[in-house]
């Protein structure tokens, strides 16, 4: 049987508390971490993410103790990302019970990194995590939440990115993101002809409806959303009951 | 009751931990010999490479203990694939408990194997699921114990005399995953 398609509810983290933004922007309050992953687990989510958003070091350094005490009181896998350079900072987050090291902006700047974590802890562990925005020449990949354009083609990124040690993507459309218009599936479909390994499609889920498009129409596996959950607009054991009908779903 | 998680460097020892502290244990964390050898109960862990996972063992003799253990031993995700006869993966040789051969999983289907599958154990009635995350699979073999079908049958757990080995990762299976625990403790 394949496996089963994976509802992932993201945490992004700043100063020791959730937020979420629209577009990236406009920050609001979505409570403390720790209870809401807990939360997540217990409705029967599948795996999580936890991103670091802080700007400082200061904030970074209230990030390490949210993985610990995530890792302690839940029993479901999760992801870590945000200001990921180094295999050492990897390290503690791994030691700290993180499952998988997501790195985005800072393979960019130095794709040898997806080698040496991958490397290091091996494949099934590092995630690249890619933010894309179709403009007039194409899908291309940005960086700083979305702000900048590095101009570079999504595509040759990630077949790169998977060449070089990538277990599993990370693919946020930022077109997407915040606005509740479905996922953009034309996208995961060029990416799954291309590559063969897990994909994690991400931004602009609204509906149901939405998930139940990108798991019939493409072979991606997981389904990110934020702010539909955090908000309670579509509850994790309403939208996979939902889902039960039609797709694999634990 | 004394469990004894083996550490000998391959990570992830803190979720494993974490997960018997909420079943109301305290496990001890050691690569000592003689702590290893007096625990009623044995965790051989393991995320990462089987080559540097097995030089790792040996730089601790670990290689020769553990297949000498007598109390109940059980291997999770890479330790698992440790206690085979070998694998592919760096072309390592095993502890050589389990009759199985580690084998990378066939790219005809998504690798790694990310995400919940369902188990058939052998002696167990209807599916569970549980987490896994891997890239190299065990072979059916005489000890297989659970099946999971993902491109093919492989061996999702395994069983000989002391020693038990899942593929997936019970501390991250949920309820699920914490009712191996507690069944690998009452051995």
């Amino acid at each position: 049987m394949d496996v089963y398609k994976r509802i992932i509810p993201c945490l992004d983290i700043q100063n020791g508390r959730t937020v979420k933004g629209i577009n990236f922007e406009s920050i609001r309050d979505a409570g403390d971490p720790v209870q809401l992953a807990k939360l997540y687990a217990e409705q029967g989510a599948d795996e999580l993410v936890l991103l670091d958003i802080s700007a400082t070091n200061e904030e970074r350094s209230t990030f390490l103790p949210i993985v610990e005490a995530v890792a302690a009181q839940v029993d479901i896998p999760f992801t870590v990302g945000g200001g990921i350079a180094s295999v050492e900072t990897a390290f503690q987050l791994l030691r700290a019970g993180a499952d998988k090291i997501s790195v985005n902006s800072s393979a960019i700047q130095r794709p040898e990194l997806i080698t040496e974590l991958s490397g290091q802890f091996g494949k099934q562990c590092v995630v690249v995590a890619v933010d894309i925005r179709k403009t007039a020449t194409g899908w291309t990949v940005h960086t700083h939440g979305g702000k900048r354009d590095t101009g570079r083609d999504a595509l040759e990124w990630i077949v790169e990115a998977v060449k070089r040690g990538a277990g599993e993507l990370l693919i946020t459309s930022m077109d997407g993101d915040g606005t509740k218009n479905g996922f953009a599936i034309d996208f995961y479909k060029q990416v799954t002809q291309r590559v063969n390994v897990p994909i994690i499609a991400s931004g602009g889920a609204g509906t149901a409806q939405h998930f139940e498009d990108l798991f019939t129409e493409t072979t991606v596996t997981g389904g990110l959303a934020a702010s539909i959950f955090h908000y309670g607009e579509l509850p994790i054991p309403e939208l996979k009951q939902q889902l039960k009908q039609t797709i694999r779903i634990r | 009751m004394e469990v004894v998680i083996i550490d000998y460097g391959a990570g992830n020892l803190f979720s494993v931990q974490q997960a018997f502290k909420r079943l109301g244990i305290e496990p001890i964390v050691s690569n000592d010999s003689d702590v290893i050898k007096s625990a009623s109960h044995v965790v051989f862990p393991g995320v990462g490479h089987a080559q540097t996972a097995m030089e790792q063992l040996k730089s601790k003799q670990l290689d020769v203990l553990i297949p000498q253990l007598k109390q109940p031993v059980l291997g999770i995700c890479l330790g698992m694939q440790l206690l085979c006869e070998s694998t592919e993966e760096g072309n390592v040789q095993g502890l050589g408990i389990f009759r199985s051969n580690i084998e990378l999983i066939s790219d005809e289907v998504i690798v790694p194997h990310i995400g919940w599958n369902d188990v058939q154990f052998s002696d167990q009635k209807g599916t569970n699921a549980y987490y896994f995350v891997h890239s190299y699979k065990a072979s059916i073999c005489e000890d297989t114990w659970g099946i999971c079908d993902y491109g093919q049958p492989f061996s999702a757990a395994l069983k000989r005399n002391n020693f038990f080995g899942v593929q997936f990762h019970p501390e991250k299976s949920s309820e699920q995953g914490a009712r191996i625990l507690t069944e690998f403790l009452q051995q």
